[in-house]
């Protein structure tokens, strides 16, 4: 009478016919699954339109207007580029690393405070496909963001790709890196005041200071040196060595810091789950 | 097979509140099952560990043979749970609550679909289907969170209080509509404070008390272990004579009414002969308490139940 058949009947025989049908069944109810979570994100989202699309729409479009074209006019040229074709890059990727964090950190700590994540609790979804399903929610509003801001960035100026696949690779491993960390934040957060405090007195400082309007390059070599320690400058510079050939830091270098965040707050997220910190008692 | 099976189950909160002490539990398949206690006694702990909601600190659970140790996928997918307190998204519309379920346990979108039609239907709240969970009534909420927790066809369902704050009448349709999906097979496992409840629909009882276990049987042999019944008689008019019944327990709140306790050796023909001879007419009768109310207060209290030793027998007082 069960929906999904059990993963090995008690005394299923390893390998048999019947284990094998079991477990093509289980990877069809994993996949329905996380289909659901996504698609549940991804209503959400939309659902609230004024709340998740909307504002960095406006943030982005206040900041291509004013430091692009207004003051952008009178910083002159960096590493051969117009200001506004130099920030563009840093200003898309601000805007996905906000949002892919911003969407998993309100909406699990919403489904928290409301108990309906007790839902996907009591479900035979394995914690490593609920984490998936809240970063694949947060990556979606985080590019839809990245990608409206993209346009945007476009009515103002002309956007050279030099690299795509570079461009590609660095807007989706940042994504789901800070995917990731609001799963973390929101895994820890007791109250509404604590998922906001990370992204206002952590995120949005590294962010700022993490080469989106500047190049580290004008800094005096202690600041660079701490720059350096800022994660967010090796996504940014990664990004846009996709766009404009140029970085402050090594490529290689950048992908192999995003690659290890993911692994490393992949990890920490399924076994904080598995654990059941802030989710069981 | 066992439905369910709880084998030295301990949890010990982080503040130190030892919550179960090493329960040992088993539910057999088909069963209609009554886990009661007092608030606090460590029902819903249990449960919780059943469903994945609280870690146990150690002791083994299966269910249908399937560990949550070694097999959680399977154990959970043979599992219904109806919690005690919301815990569905109150600003999604119903069918979003049912399909978004359905889907966590691999149900593809058009079988949920006829699932949701079904137990909508079956719980009476297929018209609410596109409304805003919000604003369904308390008794609504509970019966969607009834056929959420089925929208998977759980041969296992859990009910933590399914009852609570609903009124009678939605009480009763529920008691029928348990009752049904018990004869098509389903388990059910029910936890609740309305004891008339627990007797009229469960055929096992358990009683947990501080953790432990202090009963487990059928409801019929538990019930039997009520050494004494209190009635309450209903007069026509007050007595006329003076009422003489040497080892009864009497009690008059009014001149019409008389309450008497009755124990295993005696019988209500003496009460009713004796009131016939004070001139008493006896025109209703019932029990005072729910039977299982009874057993649970004394079994609770830790007063003396089923031990075979009868009550002191004080003097007979007159009524009215």
């Amino acid at each position: 009478m069960s929906a999904v058949p059990p993963t090995r009947t008690p005394g299923a025989v390893p390998g048999s016919h019947a284990e094998v049908t079991m477990a093509a069944n289980m990877r069809r109810a994993r996949r329905v699954g996380f289909e659901t979570i996504v698609i549940r994100e991804f209503s959400r989202i939309m659902r609230i339109w004024g709340q998740t699309l909307v504002p960095p729409v406006i943030t982005a479009t206040l900041y291509f207007i004013i430091f692009g074209s207004l003051i952008g006019g009178r910083i002159g040229q960096m590493g051969g580029y117009t200001y506004l074709q130099y920030i563009a890059p840093g200003l898309i990727m601000m805007s996905v690393i906000t949002n892919s964090y911003g969407n998993v950190v309100s909406s699990f700590f919403g489904a928290k405070f409301g108990r309906h994540i007790e839902e996907l609790l009591v479900s035979p979804l394995p914690s490593w496909l609920i984490v998936l399903g809240y970063v694949a929610g947060g990556m979606l509003r985080g590019l839809l963001v990245g990608l409206i801001v993209t346009i945007i960035a476009l009515f103002f100026t002309r956007l050279h790709v030099e690299h795509l696949f570079v461009v590609i690779a660095a807007v989706l491993l940042t994504s789901v890196v800070f995917a990731l960390g609001g799963f973390v934040n929101a895994v820890f957060a007791k109250n509404f005041d604590q998922i906001t405090f990370v992204p206002t007195f952590i995120l949005t400082p590294m962010t700022y200071l993490g080469g989106v309007f500047y190049s580290i390059q004008m800094l005096p070599e202690w600041a660079q040196a701490v720059s350096k320690a800022n994660p967010i400058l090796y996504m940014v510079s990664a990004f846009r060595y996709g766009f404009l050939g140029q970085s402050d830091v090594d490529v290689g270098f950048s992908f192999a810091i995003m690659t290890l965040s993911v692994v490393v707050l992949f990890a920490a997220c399924v076994w904080l789950m598995n654990k059941g910190t802030g989710t069981r008692e | 097979m066992k439905a369910l099976s709880l084998r030295q189950l301990c949890k010990t909160y982080n503040n130190g509140v030892q919550a179960l002490k090493g329960i040992d539990l088993d539910v057999e398949e088909g069963d209609f099952f009554a886990l009661l206690g007092p608030n606090g006694a460590g029902k819903s702990t249990a449960i919780g560990i059943v469903s994945s909601l609280v870690n146990k600190s150690s002791g083994t659970v299966t269910v249908f043979g399937h560990s949550i140790d070694t097999e959680l996928e399977a154990a959970k997918s043979c599992l219904g749970v109806v919690p005690q307190e919301i815990n569905f998204n109150q600003f999604e519309k119903l069918s979003t609550i049912l399909l978004n379920q359905a889907g966590f346990y691999g149900i593809p979108r058009p079988v949920a679909r006829e699932r949701m039609e079904y137990w909508l239907n079956q719980l009476q709240l297929w018209d609410k289907r596109e409304t805003i969970s919000r604003s369904l009534s308390g008794g609504m909420k509970r019966r969607l969170m009834i056929a959420r927790a089925l929208i998977h066809e759980p041969q296992l369902l859990i009910l933590d209080e399914p009852t609570a704050g609903v009124d009678i009448e939605v009480r009763r349709s529920m008691w029928e509509f348990l009752r049904r999906i018990n004869e098509q097979g389903t388990t059910i496992i029910l936890t609740t404070h309305y004891l008339e409840e627990a007797e009229n629909l469960c055929r096992h009882i358990a009683i947990i008390d501080e953790g432990r276990i202090i009963e487990n049987d059928r409801m019929s042999t538990v019930l039997r272990k009520l050494h004494t019944e209190t009635f309450v008689l209903n007069l026509r008019g007050p007595l006329r004579g003076t009422l003489s019944l040497p080892g009864y327990r009497l009690t008059a709140p009014d001149e019409t009414t008389l309450e008497v306790e009755v124990n295993k050796e005696q019988n209500l023909n003496e009460i009713f002969v004796a009131l016939s001879a004070a001139g008493g007419e006896v025109v209703s009768m019932r029990n005072k308490s729910n039977r299982l109310e009874e057993l649970f207060m004394r079994l609770v209290e830790g007063r003396d139940v089923g031990s075979g030793q009868p009550t002191a027998p004080p003097a007979a007082q007159a009524g009215a």
